[in-house]
Parts: C-alpha cells; structure tokens; sequence
C-alpha cells in the first residue's frame, strides 16, 4: 500500500466522512423513520395495526405472489441458463434481450401491458370471460405482474456463472453416460449455488416490495387484492400514518433479514471459490 | 448434421422448450399485445397524447429530476466506491452492506418514509424549513427520492473496476511527481470512466420509469411535479388505455435509447474487467 501522507489521511477520512454521512442520511435514516413512527403510539396500536384483518390477508398475498414468482423464476432461470450457456444456437441474443426487457421498462408500462394483454379491450377477454377467468383486477394478474418484474433476476446471476464455467465437465460426464439431470444435480448445481441463492434472495425481495406493476393490475380492493405495499398506501392516503409505519415496518424487518441474507451469501460463496 | 457433434450435453430440447414457452407467456404474447394495440392508434391520435401541454411538463419533471439524481449518484457513487475499496475503516463491512438497501427496502415504504423525513414537520425537513428550502412536495423531493433509488447502481458498477485497478500505474505517477488530484483525474478516472458512464445510465433508466417511491414525496402538482409514469397511471384508471399507450410509447423508446447506450458503453467496460486493455 501507500505511504500515507498527512494530506491523504485527510483526504481519506473527508472522503469516509461524506459517504458514512450519505448513508446515514440516505438509507439509515429512513428505515429509523419507519420504525419510530410504527411505534409511536405504542405497543397496543402497533400491534393492532399489524395483527388487523386486512393487513393479515395483504401478507398472505403478498407472501402467495412472491412464492409464485420466485418458483417460475427459478425454473425458468435455471432452464434458460443452461440452454443459454451448453449450447450454440441462432437467436441467442435475442432470447437473452427479451429476458432483460422487464426490468428495463418501467413498472407502471408493465401494468398497463398486462391490461392490454388481459384487460376488457383485448382480443382474448371474450374467451377469458367464457371461461370465467379474471386476471386484471384479480389475483392472478398480481402474480403474473410480479413475475414479470422480476424475470431475469435468477437467471441473470446463473448466466455469468456457467459461461465461466464452460462445459468441459459437462460434456466428459455426458461422455461417460450420464443422464441430464445427474449431470445437473453432481456436476452444475455445485457450481452455481451460491449465484443461485442470491438470485432467489434478489427475486424475493423485489417481488414482496414491487408497487408500481401490481398497483395498476390490483384495482385496490381490500382484503382481496391489496398486497402489503399496497395497503401502506391506501393508509397512508388515508392520514392513518401509524398504522401505515407500522404495516411497513413488516416490510423493513424482511428488507434487513434479506440484506443479512444476502452479505453472508456473498460471503460463503467468495469463500468457496 | 454437423451441429450435433457439439451437443454431447442432454437437454437441449427441454431447456430450449421451458425457457421459450415460459418467455413467450411471460414476455413475448403481453409485448405482441402492445404492439398490436398500437397499430390500432393513429399516428395523430399519438402525436395529440404526447404533446398535451400536462404531459410535455411531465416529461421535462421526470427527464430533469432523473437526470440531476443520477448526476448526484454518479459523484456519490464514485466516493463510495472509492472508500469501500481503498481505505479501512470501523465498520465498513456494514456500510458496505447498507448500500443494497433500495435494492431490498420496497419503494412506497422508502417512500412514505423519506416523505415524513421531508415535510416541514420532519426531521430533515424542519431543519431546511429555516432556511425557507422545501423538500416534500417539491422537485427537490422528487430527486432525493431518485437519488435513494439510484444509489446502488453507480456503487456495485464501479466497486469491482476500482477493485482490478493495478496501483502500480498510480504508484508511477506519484514517483514521478504527479499529485494526488492528477493522479486521479489522469490515471484512475480514465479507467473507471465506463463504469460511472454504465452506473449513471443504469440509474437514470431506473429513476425515469420509477413509481412507487416517488408518488408519495412529490405531491403530484400538475405542471409542477407530475411525473410520467404517474400520468399514464391516472389515464389507466380512467381506462383510456389509448393515452396511456401513447405515453408508454413515448418513455418505452427513451428506456432502450438509454439501455442501448449504455450496453455500449458496458461492453467496453466488460474488456476491462477481463484484463483485456
């Protein structure tokens, strides 16, 4: 390293002055925010707030479209990566840019594409109907719209790992007779678990959290297709700012356990390789 | 067929088949569906949408405030980087950490949160209320919102650029007599140049399409601090999905104007990253 000069050792601890400043006020803050305005009038109200009806049934669908999304995505990312990664084939670039294509629109764009695709003007809403089907202000339209935002994210972290990898081993295996999944199961899966966890870690929280998509596929109703960052709004809109913190201190406690989550991924996986 | 000699790998069928049935459901039938819905509107009918008075301001709030964040986090982004690779300090692991936050925190808590922070009751707010500067409500409120938003995307671009840069060049240009500014400015900028361009056009492609930590912070004043996306949100719920489209349209081709871009610009920082100056 450096021979640290008085002016460097100045430079240096201006320079970890302002970003220790920007994250306190940035990031730190805002998450004390919501714990103390949840808690400010006491336990009994938090409480109440958290354990009420409709903010109980806002878990359970959010939970339900999160699970929904992390499953797809997993199944679709691992297949992707491996079609993307074992194989030569014409259109690759293609494939790979229509998986990116979710997370470069913005989400409201990815609402009002759905409700094109399902909404009441679209040319498959007459057999939708027939068939008793409701996905635009209905649950399935909520789960549809949070897969979608979030449909690269495992797949994008299995990519790189593979094509590091090649497929020498995949092949010799394949060689000596081994089946897909056995191939997959003994020789990928190793390498590319901790890329895939932290795929899942990302997809999860993205999906619990997502507004903007599912706000505009929701309609709002309560108890039925309100997911929780959907009720902090509606409560929030409606003055009712404790319950509103409160309901989103449920939130800030999955965001922190998924940023611990994450870091000892980060680490595990830097120590395996 | 000469290909197969390449694919001794099993599953080529399974996987190919997965993956496009799922990316057809998922990606490819809604996008068709907004093609087709598109080809139903004529091309005055656009024109007429985009360049209402309301929605041409919304355009300026939304380009103007995303790109003055973006310019906030390509600085901050670059100082925080910089710190988390060079120098130790107490707790820097946690810091470090703490930079993921917008990427784990859902945006309407973010939010109502930084809303709270920024209205004149609040803590920050209160503070800049006595100097007559407001936050909430204001495009000023927009931006610190984008700026929360777009933070990690300057930070993890150039965090692993600065990681690979060999201090020896540096060490060169010191021995020779360079000083500490030039050194930066002559020998690492040029380096982590594509990075902070990569992160900068990762962030303001986000801050433009962002919705949710937005809404609450911005007051959503016509003409003053209404943004895009929420414009096409008060169309859809007026169910004129032919505006709506006609906005989408609009910020659709700004988003792959900027994701091609900075493809570009990622693919030469990618050399880098390699080791292939």
């Amino acid at each position: 390293m450096h021979e640290e000069t008085t002016g460097s050792k100045i430079v240096k601890w201006i320079l970890i002055g302002i970003s220790v400043l920007f994250v306190v006020l940035m990031l730190l803050l805002p998450l004390i925010t919501v714990i103390a305005e949840a808690l400010k009038s006491g336990w009994d109200t938090y409480i109440s707030a958290v354990a009420d009806e409709y903010t109980v049934k806002a878990v359970l669908l959010t939970v339900e479209a999160t699970v929904c999304a992390v499953l797809i995505n997993t199944v679709f990312g691992v297949f992707a990566a491996w079609a993307v990664t074992k194989f030569h084939f014409k259109g690759k670039k293609v494939l790979t840019t229509l998986i990116d294509v979710p997370v470069t629109v913005s989400p409201i764009i990815a609402g009002l594409i759905f409700v094109l695709t399902f909404g009441r003007q679209s040319a498959i809403y007459p057999l939708l109907e027939s068939l008793d089907i409701k996905i635009v202000f209905a649950v399935p339209g909520i789960v549809l719209a949070t897969i979608f935002v979030t449909f690269p994210f495992i797949s994008r972290e299995l990519i790189p790992v593979l094509e590091a990898q090649g497929t020498d081993e995949e092949e010799a295996a394949a060689l000596m007779g081994a089946g897909g999944l056995t191939i997959f199961r003994k020789i990928t899966f190793p390498h590319i678990k901790w890329a895939f966890l932290y795929g899942v870690v990302l997809c999860a929280a993205r999906a619990m959290g997502e507004f903007g998509a599912v706000s505009v596929l929701s309609g709002h109703l309560r108890g039925k297709t309100n997911t929780l960052p959907l009720h902090v709004e509606i409560l929030f809109n409606e003055f009712k700012y404790v319950p509103a913190f409160a309901v989103s201190s449920i939130l800030v406690i999955m965001a922190v356990i998924i940023l611990i989550i994450r870091s000892v991924i980060e680490y595990r996986g830097k120590k395996d390789t | 067929m000469k290909k197969t000699s390449k694919r001794v790998i099993p599953g080529f069928g399974v996987s190919m088949g997965v993956t496009l049935s799922i990316v057809s459901i998922v990606v490819l039938i809604p996008l068709a569906s907004l093609v087709v819905f598109t080809a139903q509107l004529s091309f005055k009918e656009i024109i007429q949408t985009i360049t209402r008075d309301r929605v041409l301001a919304s355009f300026r709030v939304s380009f103007l405030t995303a790109l003055i964040a973006s310019v906030i986090n390509a600085v901050m982004g670059v100082i925080l980087a910089w710190v988390l690779v060079r120098y130790k300090f107490p707790l820097k692991r946690l810091l470090d950490g703490m930079i993921e936050l917008p990427f784990a925190l859902p945006t309407a808590v973010a939010g109502i949160a930084l809303t709270s922070l920024t209205t004149n009751n609040g803590l920050i707010g209160g503070f800049f209320d006595k100097f007559g500067i407001k936050i909430a409500y204001t495009r000023i409120g927009i931006t610190v919102a984008l700026v929360f938003i777009g933070i990690p995307f300057v930070v993890r671009t150039v965090q692993p650029i600065l990681e690979k840069l060999d201090p020896a060049y540096e060490e060169a240009a010191g021995v020779l007599g360079a000083s500490r500014t030039k050194i930066f400015w002559k020998v690492i900028f040029p380096e982590i140049r594509p990075a902070v361009l990569t992160g900068f056009g990762l962030a303001f492609g986000r801050c433009i399409g962002e919705y949710g930590s937005v809404v609450f912070i911005a007051g959503n004043q016509p003409f003053e601090t209404e943004i895009t996306p929420l414009i096409i949100m008060s169309e859809l719920q007026e169910y004129d999905y032919a505006s709506a489209t006609a906005i989408a349209l609009v910020m659709l081709i700004a988003a792959f104007l900027i994701l091609f871009i900075t493809n570009l610009i990622q693919a030469r920082s990618a050399k880098i990253l390699k080791g292939g100056m």
